[in-house]
This record gives structure tokens, C-alpha cells and sequence, in this order.
């Protein structure tokens, strides 16, 4: 029987390795998968390079692990926030290295890697400080540049609803970024509001089939607040 | 500045309200994070104008009231919206793909500087900005089918920002159609800034002296 479900957080966190890509959901507070983040800071696993939008708010979660000197490299659209007080303090020092990149970009280096599409074009970007060093190419008389896929090691999701042979659902607005980690990532864990016997979920309605997804942890916080 | 004869600048609502009145029922359009957000107060809940936000939220409805906040549905500057009946959601590579794919009507940016070759610099005033913060924006300026910006004429010092090559890191080459001040609305055209609109009061003249770049009068 398959039971991608697991029982505690160290569970969930079993096995990730020093200098792991982990590819990290949410936009804002929603859809963020806060317990995994602050499991792997329980975990223990350093020299992290991070994918995700925005580079953490405060000093919980995201901005915690970089706080205690666990991210090596982070990759996202957005390193400003409300509150990006302990990435600033990083990167101003010279302790965090830091990879803009367009969020189109972003979303579609990812889910490449997911398809096994090692490099694709995209017109986001040319003519700008983004395209310095990268393939340029004429393509029915416009310029696109090249980038690459962005595959992870590990990917932290969160999820509304999840079965036991790793079939999610989201809600609203809380989709975002996380479809596309689960699919680019080696070891995806999830962490689900709603656990959901076989067969509940209407096959219609899962947005990321389980065949992408390896753990699942049960997280029934309730709704996010704060961003 | 020489001119006698008194101006009052459009207000934020008025530039609002100027950019809805163009957009017609049917459009799929993005509104930037600031100033261009508002436009969506000024369309016609009748007029069926289809608002995308980058974080997956298509059909996005106006900010609800208090107590009927769902914590679930925010928008791209993360602020609480609705979602009118037709509205869907998907995930962020998919939202994108209405971007990049050349699927919206229309994006609204706001703008540092808008050049009269249509390029657009709004994401960093340095090139040792000490993290700048791209978003989506060159995803959009480079994506939309039609880009429009949004700004004020003139910056806090009085300095142009409709000019004739952009300084500061650009966002997109080549991509803005018009521009919407609180002074004129300009078109981009293969001569240059055209202009279409200029605030009451204040002269053709007048408004050259306050823009780097050279304007024509629309023929």
C-alpha cells in the first residue's frame, strides 16, 4: 500500500542534505508552508540555496533559517517586503548571495525543470541587465534570451487537501508557486490543511497529481494572516 | 517656467478614471502594484473588463468589505480582493503564460522613466540599487499586448521622466504604447511622444519645457 503520508515533522524533513536547492511556495503569507519551513530549521540542513518570490518578512520562517546562517544563495523576484530587515542585513554584509529574477521567469524555470526542458527563450528581459551573459537568439524577427531550468532537490508546498497517494488540491489564491516546486524538485513535502481518505477528492478537481509528490504532512493551521 | 495662466494637475483619481475610460469591455487587463491599481475603481462593474493579478487570480472583483475578507485571495500588491462570478484561479507558471504568452490586452505599470523609443525603466533607480526588486514587471512590459504606464510628468525634483533615453536600469525595451500623466496623455509612435491630452490651462509650450524629450502635436 502506498502511504505518502508521514507522522511527524522529522518525518517530513528525513534526509536533506547540507547544500541542497529547496524550492520554497507562497505568495506573501498565503499558500506559504510556514511548519515545513520552521521543520527545516529544526532539521538542520546548511549552505542552502532557496528558491521562492520574496526573501522572508520578519524574523519567523524564511527569515529565520537565513538568520542563523543556513542560506547560502537565494533566487527570487522579490527580496522586499513589509519587513525584509534580516535579508538586507545579510546581503548589505555580504553574507547572503542574492539571484534576481523576473517572477515570469521564475514560475517557467521551474516548471521546465518539472518537463525535463533543460533551457528555453523567453522575451523577459531582453534589453535589460538580465540578459547580460545569456544566449541571444532571433526568432521570427523578435530577440529572445536563453535561460535555464531551475530544478530543486527539495520542495517545500503547502496544499489544502491531500490523499495519501500524494493528490493535491489548493485554495484560492494560495496555488501560486507551489504546482510548479512539486514538479521541479527531487523530494517534494507537503504540508496539508485537509487530509483526505482515497478517492475523495474528485480526480477532476486535483490541480497536482501524486505522482509529483513525495511526503505529506498533516498542518491544519487555519488561514494565513500577515505578509 | 514662464506660463501665467494657472493649472491644476489631474489627481489620481482623474488619471484613474482618464485610463478606464479607454479600456473597452472585453479587455483582459493587469494593473500594476501603486498607482495604476486604481483603475480598476473607475471600469463599470457592467463594462466586463477582466482584471488578472500575477500571483494566479483571474477575474479579480474590487476589495471587500471588512467583515467579508477571505484570507485566501489577495492580489499581487497583497491586498485583500474578491473574485467576481466567472473568475478562476490557477498557478503561477500558468499565470504567466497569460503574460508572456501574449494573452492580455493590456498591463498598466507605473514607470520611472518612460523613453520616447518606448522604453521603460520602474524597477531600480541604480545600477548598485543594494536588492532591487523585479516582480513581474519585465515580464509584463515585455508580455502584455498593449503596455501603458502610469506616472506622474515629472519627478519629485522636477526632473523629467518622459525622456529621450532611459537612465536609469531598463525594464523592457520598446514596449510602452502611451502614457498617462498627471499633465498630458502622450502616445509612443515611430515619430516619438505624441500628444493626445494636455491638463486644462496649461499650453502645448508649457508642457515641452517640463519633458526631456521632443513632442509632437497629434495631426
Amino acid at each position: 500500500m502506498i502511504n505518502k503520508i508521514v507522522q511527524s515533522m522529522a518525518d517530513a524533513m528525513a534526509g536533506i542534505k547540507d547544500g541542497s536547492t529547496v524550492l520554497i511556495g507562497g505568495f506573501g503569507a498565503v499558500g506559504q508552508p510556514n511548519a515545513l519551513i520552521d521543520g527545516l530549521i529544526e532539521q538542520g540542513a546548511k549552505d542552502l540555496t532557496i528558491a521562492c518570490n520574496n526573501a522572508g518578512v520578519g524574523r519567523v520562517g524564511l527569515a529565520r533559517l537565513m538568520d542563523l546562517g543556513r542560506v547560502r544563495k537565494i533566487i527570487c523576484s522579490f527580496p522586499r517586503s513589509s519587513d525584509p530587515v534580516v535579508f538586507e542585513t545579510l546581503y548589505r554584509a555580504g553574507k547572503i548571495e542574492l539571484e534576481i529574477v523576473p517572477q515570469g521567469t521564475l514560475a517557467e524555470r521551474m516548471r521546465a525543470a518539472g518537463a525535463g526542458v533543460p533551457v528555453f527563450f523567453t522575451a523577459t528581459g531582453v534589453g535589460t541587465k538580465m540578459a547580460v551573459g545569456k544566449e541571444h537568439r532571433e526568432i521570427d524577427g523578435r530577440t529572445y534570451i536563453a535561460e535555464q531550468s531551475l530544478p530543486g532537490d527539495v520542495a517545500l508546498v503547502e496544499a489544502w487537501e491531500a490523499d495519501r497517494w500524494g493528490n493535491l488540491t489548493y485554495k484560492q489564491a494560495g496555488r501560486n508557486f507551489n504546482p510548479v516546486m512539486a514538479m521541479a524538485s527531487k523530494l517534494t513535502i507537503v504540508q496539508s490543511q485537509h487530509i483526505r481518505e482515497l478517492g475523495q477528492i474528485d480526480p477532476d478537481h486535483v490541480v497536482t497529481p501524486g505522482i509529483f509528490v513525495d511526503r505529506v504532512v498533516h498542518v491544519p493551521y487555519g488561514d494565513p494572516s500577515g505578509f | 517656467m514662464s506660463e501665467t495662466v494657472a493649472f491644476k494637475p489631474f489627481s489620481r483619481p482623474q488619471m484613474a478614471a482618464r485610463v478606464a475610460q479607454d479600456i473597452p469591455e472585453g479587455w483582459y487587463v493587469n494593473l500594476g502594484i501603486g498607482i495604476p491599481t486604481a483603475v480598476a475603481d473607475h471600469v463599470p462593474l457592467e463594462r466586463e473588463v477582466i482584471f488578472h493579478s500575477e500571483n494566479g487570480v483571474l477575474g479579480m472583483g474590487p476589495a471587500p468589505e471588512k467583515d467579508k475578507i477571505q484570507p485566501w485571495l489577495i492580489n499581487a500588491g497583497k491586498q485583500y480582493v474578491t473574485m467576481r462570478d466567472g473568475g478562476s484561479f490557477c498557478h503561477h507558471a500558468d499565470s504567466f503564460s497569460m503574460i508572456r504568452g501574449g494573452h492580455l490586452d493590456l498591463c498598466v505599470l507605473g514607470a520611472f522613466q518612460v523613453a520616447e523609443n518606448g522604453d521603460i525603466a520602474n524597477w531600480a533607480t541604480s545600477e548598485n540599487d543594494t536588492a532591487p526588486a523585479v516582480g513581474g514587471a519585465m515580464d509584463l512590459a515585455a508580455g502584455a499586448k498593449r503596455l501603458w504606464v502610469m506616472m506622474e510628468h515629472t519627478a519629485k525634483d522636477g526632473s523629467p521622466k518622459l525622456v529621450q533615453r532611459c537612465t536609469y536600469p531598463l525594464t523592457a525595451v520598446g514596449a510602452v504604447k502611451r502614457v498617462y500623466t498627471n499633465l498630458a496623455v502622450v502616445d509612443v509612435t515611430e515619430r516619438g511622444f505624441v500628444v493626445l491630452d494636455i491638463v486644462p490651462g496649461l499650453s502645448f509650450e508649457d508642457l515641452q519645457a517640463r519633458t526631456d524629450a521632443k513632442l509632437h502635436r497629434a495631426s
